[in-house]
C-alpha cells in the first residue's frame, strides 16, 4: 500500500520564537502550536485523536506527551514521544501519515516544543542556551568535546581537506540565508543583514565554523496537524499532501567518509512520491551548520559530492538561480526547532504563503531533516495536488 | 586541572582496559578473537565477522591527523581554550577522538603525522594524546 496523497497536512501553528519568553518550559510552547495548528485548520480540540510529541534539549521531566495529553485534557486513539533528535519532525509526520491510513487515528498533532532560553533574571544574565545543549558524552568529553559543534566542525574541517571547499563558501550559504530571512517576518533575523565581513568577523565557535555558521537557539513551539485527504479537503487551508516520506540511517560516523543517510531516505520518499529530483521545486533542508545545507545539497544530488561548495556560492540557494533552498532562512537564520523548522517552512511554500519570500513553482517540495551528524536522515515530500 | 577532568569522565567497565593500558604509557584498541580486526572504541560486536569475542592489544601510536577542530570555548573549567580535537587515523586503520598538543592549534593540518603521548591527570586516569610526530 502506497501512503502517497492519503493523508494531507491541515494545520500548521508556529508560536513567536527566539527570545520568547511566553512560556516557561517546553510543554507551553507545544501546546500554544497546537491551539494554531488547530484554529489555522479550523479544527477543534476535541477533533484531536492522535499527538506525537518532540521536546528539545530543555525539557528533562520525563515523557512529554503524557504530560501534554493531561494538561490538555484530550482523548487520543495514539499517543507517545518521538525521539528521532533532530530527524523527528519527520518521522513524527510519516508516522501519523501511517496511522490514519491504515484507521489507527484521524486527526493527529505533530508538535516540537523547546525553551532552551532563560529569561534574564535582575542583576544576572539570561541565556545559559549554550550550556543546554554543551553536554558531554563519554570519552570524547575526556579530551574537551561537548555537545554537537565540534562534530560537524570536523565534517567541515574534512571536507576542505578532501575538495578545497573555502570558508567563502560556508560563508555564502550563511549569508543566502540570511537574505531568505530578511524577507520572513517570523525569522529571528528578519531586521538584520548578514555580509560575507561580518561572516568573517564573527567569532570561531569551534574552528572552522563562525558563529554564523552555527544555528540560533529558540524559544518556540511548532504544530503540524495531519488528516485524511478527503478530511483536509473540507477543512479551512488548501490541504498540503503528503506524496512521500523515507527514513535513511547510515552506520557512520560520518567524518570517516562523509556519507550521509540522505540516499536511502531519498530513495524512499522519492519512490513513494513518484518523483525524482528534478521536481522538487523547493528544498528545505535542515542547517543546523552551513555544512550541513552543503552536505545535504550532495547527498540529495543536487550537486556531486565534494562540489556542494561552489554549487552553494554559484547558486546562493536560489538567490541566484537553481532551485531555492531554505527559503524562510532555516535554522541558521529564522527559527531552530529543529525538523520542525525545514518541514514549516515547506509547508508555507506549499500553501503558497511565503510573501516576499514564495517560489512561483510550489508544487512538489521537499523537507528534509537530520540528525546524528547527517548519519540520520528523514525526509518528507509535499505536494499541492494528492 | 586534573580533579576537574576528573569529574567528567566516567571510566566504564568497557574501557577499562583502555585506561590501563594508557597508565602504563601503552595505547590499547580493541582486536577480535576470531578474525583479529582492530576496533575503537569498543563495541559488542566485530564488524567484520560479528564476533563477541574480543581482546585488547597495544598498538604503535603513530598515525595522522584525519579531520580536526579547534574549540574556542571552553565548556568545563578543566579546558583552555583555545585547544585542537582532533580524530587521529592510527597507522593501524583505527580511528580515535583525541587533543593534538605540542602545537599551536593554528598549525594543525589534515594529514599531519602525529604520535601517542601520556597525559597523567591523576592516579587512576592518563589520558592518551597526540602531538606532531618527531
Amino acid at each position: 500500500m502506497s501512503l502517497k496523497g492519503k493523508t494531507a497536512i491541515a494545520g500548521l501553528g508556529i508560536t513567536r520564537m527566539g527570545k520568547n519568553y511566553d512560556h516557561s518550559n517546553a510543554l507551553g510552547f507545544a501546546a500554544e502550536a497546537i491551539s494554531l495548528a488547530l484554529a489555522d485548520a479550523g479544527l477543534k480540540r476535541s477533533d484531536l485523536d492522535g499527538l506525537l510529541v518532540t521536546t528539545g534539549v530543555s525539557y528533562r521531566d520525563g515523557l512529554a506527551s503524557f504530560a501534554l495529553q493531561d494538561s490538555m485534557r484530550l482523548t487520543s486513539r495514539l499517543l507517545a514521544d518521538v525521539n528521532a533528535g533532530g530527524s523527528s519532525a519527520g518521522t513524527a509526520i510519516a508516522m501519523a501519515a501511517q496511522a490514519i491510513a491504515t484507521g489507527t487515528a484521524n486527526v493527529v498533532a505533530c508538535v516540537f516544543g523547546d525553551a532552551p532560553l532563560k529569561p534574564p533574571t535582575p542583576g544576572g544574565k539570561g541565556g545559559g542556551a549554550g550550556d543546554a545543549y554543551g553536554t558531554p558524552r563519554g570519552l570524547d568529553s575526556a579530551y574537551g568535546a561537548f555537545g554537537a559543534n565540534w562534530v560537524y566542525a570536523l565534517l567541515a574541517q574534512r571536507h576542505m581537506y578532501l575538495y578545497g571547499t573555502t570558508q567563502d563558501q560556508l560563508g555564502a550559504i550563511a549569508i543566502s540565508e540570511r537574505q531568505w530571512a530578511n524577507r520572513n517576518p517570523m525569522a529571528q533575523f528578519y531586521k538584520e543583514p548578514l555580509t560575507l565581513e561580518d561572516y568573517h568577523a564573527s567569532r570561531w565557535i569551534t574552528e572552522p565554523l563562525h558563529l554564523y555558521d552555527c544555528c540560533l537557539v529558540s524559544n518556540g513551539g511548532v504544530c503540524v496537524i495531519v488528516t485524511s485527504a478527503e478530511r483536509a479537503r473540507d477543512l479551512k487551508k488548501p490541504p498540503v499532501y503528503i506524496l512521500g516520506v523515507g527514513q535513511g540511517h547510515h552506520p557512520g560516523p560520518s567524518v570517516e567518509s562523509l556519507d550521509t543517510g540522505i540516499p536511502i531516505a531519498k530513495e524512499t520518499a522519492f519512490k513513494m512520491a513518484g518523483v525524482e529530483l528534478k521536481d522538487i521545486q523547493v528544498a528545505e533542508l535542515y542547517d543546523c551548520y552551513t555544512i550541513t545545507v552543503l552536505l545535504s545539497l550532495e547527498g540529495y544530488g543536487f550537486c556531486k559530492k565534494g562540489e556542494g561548495g561552489p554549487f552553494a556560492a554559484q547558486t546562493r540557494l536560489g538567490h541566484a538561480g537553481s532551485i531555492p533552498v531554505n527559503t524562510g532562512g532555516g535554522e541558521l537564520s529564522s527559527y531552530y526547532m529543529w525538523g520542525m523548522t525545514p518541514v514549516s517552512e515547506a509547508i508555507i511554500q506549499a500553501r503558497g504563503e511565503g510573501g516576499e519570500r514564495q517560489s512561483p513553482r510550489h508544487d512538489v517540495v521537499l523537507a528534509s531533516c537530520q540528525t546524528r551528524n547527517l548519519s540520520t536522515h528523514s525526509a518528507v515530500v509535499l505536494g499541492t495536488n494528492p | 586541572m586534573a580533579e576537574e577532568a576528573k569529574l567528567i569522565l566516567n571510566v566504564t567497565r568497557d574501557l577499562k582496559p583502555f585506561f590501563d593500558a594508557a597508565r602504563g604509557h601503552k595505547l590499547a584498541v580493541q582486536k577480535c578473537d576470531k578474525c583479529g580486526q582492530l576496533r575503537f572504541p569498543p563495541a559488542p560486536l566485530c564488524l567484520a565477522c560479528d564476533s563477541d569475542q574480543a581482546s585488547w592489544v597495544t598498538v604503535s601510536g603513530r598515525g595522522q591527523v584525519f579531520s580536526f577542530t579547534i574549540m574556542h570555548r571552553a565548556y568545563h573549567p578543566a579546558f583552555k581554550a583555545p585547544y585542537t580535537l582532533a580524530v587521529i587515523e592510527l597507522n593501524e586503520g583505527v580511528k580515535i577522538t583525541s587533543n593534538v598538543i605540542g602545537i599551536e592549534p593554528s598549525k594543525v593540518k589534515c594529514g599531519m603525522p602525529v604520535e601517542v603521548v601520556f597525559d597523567k591527570l591523576n592516579e587512576e586516569v592518563t589520558l592518551p594524546k597526540f602531538r606532531p610526530a618527531s
